[in-house]
């Protein structure tokens, strides 16, 4: 049956305070999930309080500051630092998103700073991505094609098919949205999840791709597909500002067309 | 699992090639309920302050037992394939899960043999 509290050693304790330079007066906490797999502490949130007229404004500029200043040990994922690569998602005030495009005036009061939802954890806000990323190569997300052409050719696309591909090229795979989908949480060794979803409705869309009926019929199934019940989490948090939900709706609207 | 690539694990056993037809008609059956659900209670709230007889000679018309019917069965089935998405979602454990699936299906059906036999018996006169 479901599980309604946590295992004993999942409980997340209280952890230290590292407290902001004296003279400081502008500021902000920031409250982080801390686990390392090396001991055989519980998971806690270290509280680290940083002088913002010190530091830039992102929740990531805070977080590269604790690292570099106060706390070596603290580990997460960044690259890119515009919102392109998705490394750094994680759950910051309450809301999964990217941290280096979250401003810290966003959040409220402290900030809390915890790793991706139900995924587990590699060590602080590092999330295990094996899973979600086999599933992402279980869609076979490259253009599929029988009809020949030349290597020295293109293959062409009207300006209004390649306008039906604007809202799903944009996905970065950074994991937000299938990580707020409670549908992910409970069937996620089934449920493809909201990026998947639109990754996958990404080809169906494509003019140019021969295999639709194929990618539909690997899609239809009770659980790959039609666990999402709409819940829209997906789409209230994609950091991009895309829509999953629209795109799973186009796909059961696409399984629909060809069965009635 | 420990030596099965994470590629094994995410296709599993492959797609069921089915789920259309349940999500399709979960959905039909919920518009179908709104005409027939308020049908059934504005004609249940208009026999409320009659008599046992006036009720009897109500659901003796082949027409109002036919919606009564209708009404009965499409609730059922759509309950059924409600509470089927509520148990696959929340019950993992894959033989408390068929245990449950399948008795919400049996107690359906009970229940729809039940509809059936009492509206005739009033219906067609017992």
């Amino acid at each position: 049956m479901a599980e309604f509290t946590l295992p004993k050693n999942s409980r997340i304790e209280k952890g230290e305070h590292y407290p902001a330079p004296s003279g400081a007066t502008n500021v902000r906490s920031f409250k982080i999930y801390r686990w390392s797999p090396d001991d055989d502490k519980n998971p806690h949130t270290d509280t680290y309080d940083i002088d913002m007229d010190n530091c830039g404004p992102m929740v990531l500029d805070a977080l590269i500051k604790i690292k570099n200043e106060i706390d070596p040990t603290l580990t997460f994922r960044r690259s890119c630092r515009e919102g392109i690569c998705g490394s750094c998602a994680m759950n910051i005030d309450g809301t999964n998103t990217l941290a280096c495009t979250k401003g810290v005036d966003e959040c409220k009061g402290d900030v809390a700073v915890y790793p991706l939802p139900h995924m587990s954890v590699v060590k602080d806000l590092v999330p295990d991505m094996t899973h979600f990323y086999a599933q992402y190569a279980s869609v076979e997300p490259w253009l599929k094609t029988k009809t020949p052409v030349s290597l020295a050719a293109e293959r062409l696309q009207s300006k209004e098919d390649r306008e039906k591909l604007d809202g799903l090229y944009e996905c970065i795979l950074c994991a937000c949205c299938s990580t707020s989908c409670p549908s992910y949480w409970w069937n996620s060794n089934k449920y493809l999840g909201p990026a998947i979803l639109l990754q996958s409705y990404r080809w169906l869309a494509d003019s140019r791709d021969e295999a639709t009926g194929e990618r539909l019929d690997s899609l239809e199934d009770p659980f790959k597909l039609y666990r999402c019940h709409t819940i829209m989490n997906c789409t209230n948090t994609c950091p991009k500002g895309l829509n999953p939900g629209k795109a799973i709706g186009e796909i059961k609207k696409m399984i629909a067309e060809r069965s009635l | 699992m420990k030596y099965r690539s994470p590629l094994s694990k995410a296709t599993g056993l492959g797609s069921a090639k089915h789920g259309f037809s349940h999500w399709w008609w979960q959905r039909v059956t919920a518009i179908a309920l709104i005409p027939m659900g308020l049908w059934f209670v504005i004609s249940i709230l208009s026999l409320a302050n009659g008599t046992h007889a006036q009720a009897q000679a109500w659901l003796s018309s082949p027409v109002n037992a036919a919606i009564v019917l209708l009404f009965t069965l499409t609730a059922l089935f759509h309950a059924q394939t409600g509470l089927q998405v509520v148990i696959e979602d929340y019950v993992p454990t894959k033989w408390i899960n068929l245990v449950l699936l399948l008795s919400t299906k049996f107690a359906a059906v009970v229940m729809a043999v039940l509809a059936v036999i009492a509206v005739l018996k009033v219906a067609v006169g017992g």
